[in-house]
This record gives C-alpha cells, structure tokens and sequence, in this order.
C-alpha cells in the first residue's frame, strides 16, 4: 500500500471524525442525550485524528488536537463544567480543528486561532470559559429563564392514540408558562385535514428547569413531537412581568396569517416571553440526564458499509449500461414468433430493468455529506453578519445520485449565503417587526414525484421587488417601462450581473451568485424555483432528476445520420403546411404556431393555444446545415418541425428529416475521449450499436435567436 | 526529447504506403474498422465516433493527419486503439505488420527536408527488415488534437 493511499484514508477517517464530532456537539447543544456519552463520542474523534496526524508528521494539527482534546478530557471527567459558554467553545474548537485538517491536506499554512487555543488551555486549567463573542445558544445558564420551548406535534402524534395534550400539562405543572398557541399553519376548512396537526405551542421555561428536564417528557413520542428551545431575544424595555397564578397559564392566540402552500415558516409575533415568577412555581426535579440518546441510535443504527473504489462502480455502471443496450438490441433483431420466445424476452427484460435500477442505487449516496457543512457555514455567517440564525435541517437521508452531491454544494451554499445576508434581518430589525430575534433557515430534502426536491426557506424580510425592478433597470437588465407581473420581477434576480448588495460584501454581492446557480442546476436536468411572502420570508426550491446518465430522448433522422433530442425540451412536433412558415429576409424561416395546419386564417382555437404558447413566430433551425449534414431535408414543408425551448434562449423549431422514436438512452460523454463539440451535448449507443449524438438544444437555439447575420458560435453545456 | 526505446516493444503498422511504428504499451487494441458517426465542427482527419464496448471513441484518420491524403473509407481499414493522456483514440491504419523490439541505437532522426508536415509527429527512424520505418510520437498527437478544436 502506497503512502499515497494511507494517507488519502486517513484524510477521509478524518472526515468522518470530524461529522461524528459534529454531530455529538449538535447533540450536546440540543440537551438531547447523555451528556458524558456525547463529550465522549467529541473526545474520540478528536484522539482520532490526533493519532492519525501524529503518524504523518502533520505538527501543528497535533498540537491543536492535543490542547482539544486536553479540555475534553477536563469536560468528560467532570473536573470542567458542561457549560453553554463551553460548548461554544468546543464548537469552534472543532472548525478551527476542520480548518487544520483542510490545510494539512492542502499544504496550506495550518490556521492560527490564539483565542481559542488560550481558552482552551484555560479549560484545561480549570478556569471556567466566558463567552465573549460567540453567537451561539444563549450566553450563560443565568439566562434560562425567558427561554422558550416549542413544541410543534406532526400528525403522527395524534396518531398512535397519544395525546400531545397531557405532555404540554405536564410541561405546565413544571412551570412552563405562559402557553402561546401558533394557528399560522391552519388551512381554510375546506384544506383541513381532519387527521392532520396544525398547531404548535409555545411555553416560556421558568428559571431553573433543564432543557433535559423537558425532553424528558417528550422521551416516548421521539420524532413525532419536534420540541426545540429558542434563545430569548435580547430584553428590551419588556412590560413587567405580571405574576402567573398557577396552575392556569394565560393561552393566548396569536393571529396566523392567511396560510400558505408554500413551506413559509411564520413564527409569533408577539410581545416576548415573559418570564414567569421563580418564587411561585413548584420546585422542580432535575431528573438524571435520559438514558436512551436518540443522537447515538441514529449512528449506532450502523449500516455495513463497504468501502469501494469509484471507478469500479463506475465500471459496473457501464457494463450493465451495455447489457440493457444488448439486450434492447437482441430484442429488436430477434424474429419472435413464438410465446415462448416471447416470454422469455419479457423475462430479459425485466431481470435486465431490474439490475440497472440496483446499480444506480450503488451510486446514490444520502445528501446528508452535503448539508453536513451547512452548520458550519451558519455559523460563520452569524459571525460574519452579526446576526442570529436557527437552522432546522430535514431529509439528511435522502438518496440522490452521487453527481448531484459533488455539484450541489456549490448552489446550495450560495443559497443559505443570501438568505443570511440578504432574506435575514438583524436581531433588531426583527424584533421591531414582531419575529423572534433569531432567525429560521429550514433545508430540507425529499423525494417527490419522481424527483427530488430540496428547499432552503427562510423567515426573513422576503425579496424586494421595488429593489430588485430599480436594480434591474440601472443595470439595463429590462427597460424602465417594461411591465412586468410580481413574479416575472422576482426572476430577475437569476439575469446574469444582477446583484442587490449596495456594498459589494464579502459573502455575497459579487452579482454572479443566482445566475451561477440557475446555470449548475440546469447542467444536472432541474430546475430552480423562488417564491417570497415580503415581510414573512422567501423560499427557494431545487427540483433535481433522480437519475443523470438516463434520460428520455427523441430519436430523430436527419439525412443519413440519427440524432437524438432530450424530451424534456420539447414543447411541440408538428408537420408543417406552407402557410405556417413565413419567411425572413435573411433567408432564415419563421414558423407560424398561431395557425392550425387545417386554419388558413387564425381562428379562435388557435389562438387559445398560441396564448399558451407565448411568442407567436418561432425560428426555424435547419439542423442539416447547423451540423454539415450534406443529405439532410432544408425545406420545411418537406421535414417535421421539433419545437424546442430552453428556459435561457427562448424557443425555436428544429428541421429534421423525421421523428423515429422516444425511448430512454444512456448518455455518454463525449470529452471522456475527445472534446466538447459545438452543437453536440453528448452521444448514446443505439440500437444498432452505432453511435447517436444527441443535440445541443440550447446551442441550437441560441444560433437563431442571437440575431445576428453572422454564425454564432455555438457553446455547449455538457451533460453527466 | 526523444523517447528511449531500447528494451520496448513498438507495433508496425502501414499508412498511405509507409510504414510506421508506435509504442506498443499505448495500444489498447486492434480492430476491424467500422462506420463511425461523423461529428459536427471537427477537423476533417476526425473521422467521427464508434462505440468501443460502450464507450464513445473518436477515431482519426491518421493519413490525412499526417499530411498524406485522406485515406478514405474502405472496409479493410483497421483501427488502432491507443491511449494518450488518459483518452483513447482510434487511429485508422491501412494494416498492421508486426511488433519490434529496436535497439534505441538504430533511431536516427527525421531530417525536415524528407519529413514535412508529417514531421513534427516522428520521433525517428528505424530500419526494421530492410524496411524504413519511421516511430510516431504519440505525445505530439495528443497535444495538437484539443488546440485545433478551439479554432
């Protein structure tokens, strides 16, 4: 085994330490679990990687991992207290730790972080740490009290004959109170679904309760009740406080607006907690820490993984690849005449589907390696911006294809970047507008119809569309007068050079940021969709395909040569009569979609279907002459007409010869051998065994719609 | 620049009429020719693209690359697969002859006046059987194939 490879595995058991360590600190922050058994899991990691470090001579990632991991120990010992400030402490101990390891990995210059080294060392010594400048969860445990807990039921609750109701009294009899009842997420009567759960509450935490304390009571309703505890803002000149009788807390209503389809997450706006009376609340049990850790089940849940090289899966990929083009091809050749030939072909067919669906599961991976380096970068930002984020994180397990991992992080930290920057207020803005101090950004990803779909919302201002048009204009990206509805305004933000930032800033501004994004998702087959409720948040979704190297094409003939089109881009295939085409006097041809074939004249049935279909004359692009096919149909009337569009370039009609047939092909690549070549966004085997390009729509497109006597040369985006 | 061949095997092979040789650690394998698609854009000595088992392989036509005419299509072409930098190409050869294991000593180099176009892809010459053989320099028909396509 070379050293190349001992290393590059030490690197990825550093990795997996480093998310292990992650996911224990989450935990510890959360009150959920045993605390010794977390601090433990932290001290692991670190020691881990200290060992593996030590091995390979990396001195200043050892020497920072040792003062780490000194501290833990005084944690896990009990001879440091477990404290909020500590904690704080350990979490940025742990991405200065990240930073180490990235430059040990790089060569880079190891990070300097004296602070946080001295602060370590004193931990070790036994001094206890002051938090000074984190933004993390709540300075001190003097600031319990005001705390809030929320308790949010999901429709399973009430579905195993539990009943949320006696948990929230006995939150109550602990001294929780008052109770604050959040009706935002009620749909009208008509949407109601009788088993559904729509409400959540909140209850302030007097003064002295644990957060262990109150999980505690939720212990045997695990997923079902999310309880989660949010930091009070900073006072204000709150009302007094008015004295809480017991047992009967104050329910108050807040008023939700009008409910959304949209994940919009609404919280209260209302006065902030009062914090209840210490004196009049029963003395409280602080019960022992929980025994069952539902962080620690979730990993010690442990899969058998195996660890395999890529290009060996790769390898497997592409036979089975071929063996459905085979079969597919013995298929078409074989005279079947018989049943039971024809039996057993259904059978091939079948066995050979099934396999390929199990070998592209080898290459889907959770997309929780993603959102993994999402709380780090919160984090950051909350330094950065100086304002407070809660981030809520949901369908870590989610299993997308393993291109879409490596190419989605850039998008998605992009995203979570404006949200903060841009969507957030700071802490004082959004008290002033009634929202909790800190804000929500939810990610979340799932699985729908067959795609997937991931979505990053936040609580914020939403996008200003007054802002965005003024921008717009200045940057002559529309014209002053141009009319637009709200939500062709709020795709302005995806024009190329747009930015809103007055100050170009660091994080975000630069005004390539959504544009890039649009154009990373659009390589992967998806989508990107925005929506925004001014004042209450923006919510921006991902709508990927689950697979990239399948896709649906149309097998199209031109000349001798057959050329495939994705189907996903095709609006309409029509044979065209002389009177649709109209011709341009650079000799290139416009196609009339306002007119039927059988309509001489528009009539009203057409004209229904042209207000759908937008524009009323489409380009016509030969393709024999865009790709030098010398025996390819030129005329029109003679060939069918492929409209296609792109959601960048518009729409236009491609000429070929005919259309032969849709089926499903594998994409190959074409700069796996050779080179991106114009025109062409990458080729499949076809039945027959020979090779099939399959057409660079948007090229295609943009050759007739850049408007210019001259070819423009033609780009292409390529595909897997 | 020039390759130490002593001790390694190299293939000969024929085109237009001439015989060359290549390293024979960068062929992948021989085979029959087949139609290729024809790409869109390309230089003209790029044939197109065949499928080699799955894979989309361009495959060149070397005469015309080396400046000797085109060798147009004919059934009893045979390709080439070599390995340059990573890729894999298809070169299509008139036929190939026999594998050799020249002594580096006998590698003269190509002077221009008898060399051409063709020139900057030999590495030398070599006598093999009586037979004038001239060594092609896989790493020059890497490096001009990405550049002529960003013309």
């Amino acid at each position: 085994m070379s050293l190349d490879l001992v290393r590059a595995t030490f690197f990825e058991e550093c990795d997996e330490c480093l998310a292990a360590a992650e996911e224990a600190l989450a935990g510890l922050r959360d009150g959920a679990g045993d605390t010794s058994d977390l601090v433990n899991r932290v001290f692991r990691a670190v020691h881990s990687i200290k060992g593996g470090a030590g091995a390979f001579g990396y001195d200043a990632l050892v020497h920072f991992a040792h003062r780490f991991e000194t501290a833990l120990d005084r944690l896990r010992d009990g001879r440091a207290e477990a404290s909020d400030a500590a904690m704080a402490l350990m979490q940025r101990s742990r991405d200065v730790l990240d930073d180490h390891v990235r430059a040990a990995r790089t060569g880079d210059v190891a990070p300097v972080a004296p602070e946080i080294e001295s602060a370590l060392d004193q931990m070790a010594d036994g001094v206890v740490p002051t938090d000074t400048q984190a933004p993390g969860p709540g300075p001190g445990q003097e600031a319990a009290a005001g705390r809030t807990v929320r308790v949010v039921p999901s429709p399973a609750a009430l579905q195993n004959g539990g009943e949320p109701l006696y948990l929230l009294r006995e939150l109550v009899r602990m001294g929780c109170g008052p109770v604050r009842l959040d009706t935002s997420e009620l749909p009208p009567l008509a949407d109601l679904d009788p088993a559904g759960a729509y409400l959540s509450w909140d209850l302030c935490m007097p003064a002295g309760l644990d957060e262990s304390a109150v999980r505690e009571v939720f212990e045997f309703s695990g997923d079902e009740i999310a309880v989660r505890f949010v930091a009070p803002p900073p006072p204000p000149s709150a009302p007094h406080p008015e004295p809480v009788t017991m047992p009967q807390p104050a329910v108050e209503h807040s008023a939700g607006a009008k409910p959304q389809p949209q994940p919009q997450p609404q919280l209260l706006p209302d006065a902030p907690p009062e914090p209840a009376h210490g004196a009049e609340i029963v003395p409280l049990r602080r019960g022992p820490e929980p025994a069952a850790a539902p962080a620690g089940a979730a990993t010690a849940q442990s899969q058998r993984v195996v660890r395999v090289d890529l290009n060996r899966v790769d390898r497997v990929v592409n036979l089975v690849g071929e063996l459905v083009i085979n079969q597919a091809m013995l298929a078409q050749r074989l005279d079947v005449t018989s049943d039971d030939v024809a039996e057993a072909m259904v059978s091939l067919d079948q066995l050979t589907r099934e396999l390929q669906d199990a070998v592209m599961a080898m290459r889907a991976q959770p997309i929780r390696t993603v959102f993994e380096r999402v709380p780090r970068l919160v984090r950051e930002l909350e330094t950065e911006t100086g304002k407070r984020v809660s981030l809520e994180v949901s369908g870590e397990a989610t299993e997308v294809d393993k291109t879409v991992v490596e190419r989605i992080g850039e998008p998605i930290t992009h995203i979570i970047r404006n949200a903060v920057d841009h969507g957030l207020e700071p802490p004082d803005d959004r008290i002033k507008a009634g929202k909790p101090a800190t804000g929500i950004i939810r990610l979340c990803a799932e699985h729908r119809g067959g795609r997937i779909l991931i979505t990053v919302s936040d609580d914020g201002r939403g996008l200003d569309r007054a802002r965005i048009l003024a921008k717009a204009v200045e940057r002559g990206i529309v014209s002053p007068d141009a009319n637009l509805s709200d939500e062709e305004i709020e795709q302005l933000i995806f024009a190329p050079g747009f930015s809103t930032a007055s100050a170009v800033s660091n994080i975000s501004g630069r005004g390539v940021g959504m544009d890039v994004v649009r154009q990373s998702v659009q390589a992967l087959g998806g989508r990107v969709l925005v929506s925004s409720r001014p004042g209450h948040g923006t919510s921006i979704s991902l709508i990927l395909p689950l697979t990239l190297a399948i896709m649906d094409g149309m097998v199209v003939a031109v000349g001798q040569s057959t050329y495939v089109i994705p189907v996903n881009a095709i609006f309409e295939i029509i044979k065209p009569a002389p009177h649709q085409l109209c011709p341009v006097s650079s000799g290139g041809m416009m196609l009339d979609v306002r007119r039927d074939r059988d309509d001489a004249h528009p009539g009203q049935r057409s004209n229904e279907r042209a207000s759908r279909a937008g524009q009323r004359y489409v380009p016509i692009v030969q393709v024999a002459g865009a790709l030098g096919v010398p025996d390819g149909i030129r005329t029109p009337e003679e060939g069918v007409l492929v409209i296609v569009e792109s959601q960048r370039v518009g729409r236009a009609a491609l000429l070929v010869d005919e259309v032969r047939d849709q089926r499903q092909i594998v994409i190959k690549s074409l700069e796996t051998n050779f080179a991106s070549v114009a025109g062409v966004a990458g080729a499949t085997i076809m039945g027959d065994g020979s090779v099939g390009l399959i057409l660079d729509v948007e090229a295609l497109i943009a050759s007739v719609t850049a408007a210019s006597a001259a070819p423009v040369p033609l780009r292409r985006e390529a595909i897997g | 620049m020039q390759q130490d061949y002593s001790g390694q095997q190299l293939i000969v092979f024929r085109v237009a009429g001439r015989d060359l040789a290549l390293d024979l650690m960068a062929v992948r394998e021989i085979r029959a020719s087949t139609p290729a698609t024809p790409l869109p854009h390309v230089p003209s000595h790029v044939r197109g693209v065949i499928n080699l088992r799955g894979a989309v392989l361009p495959v060149i036509d070397l005469s015309e690359r080396l400046g000797w005419g085109a060798a147009g299509d004919n059934a009893r072409q045979v390709i080439i697969v070599v390995q340059i930098a990573g890729r894999l190409q298809g070169l299509i050869v008139e036929s190939v002859s026999d594998i050799v294991r020249p002594d580096s000593a006998e590698l003269q180099p190509v002077p221009d006046v008898a060399a051409g176009e063709a020139g900057a892809f030999l590495e030398g010459i070599l006598a093999v059987d009586d037979r004038m053989v001239l060594v092609l320099s896989l790493a020059q028909l890497a490096v001009e194939l990405p550049q002529q396509l960003a013309a």
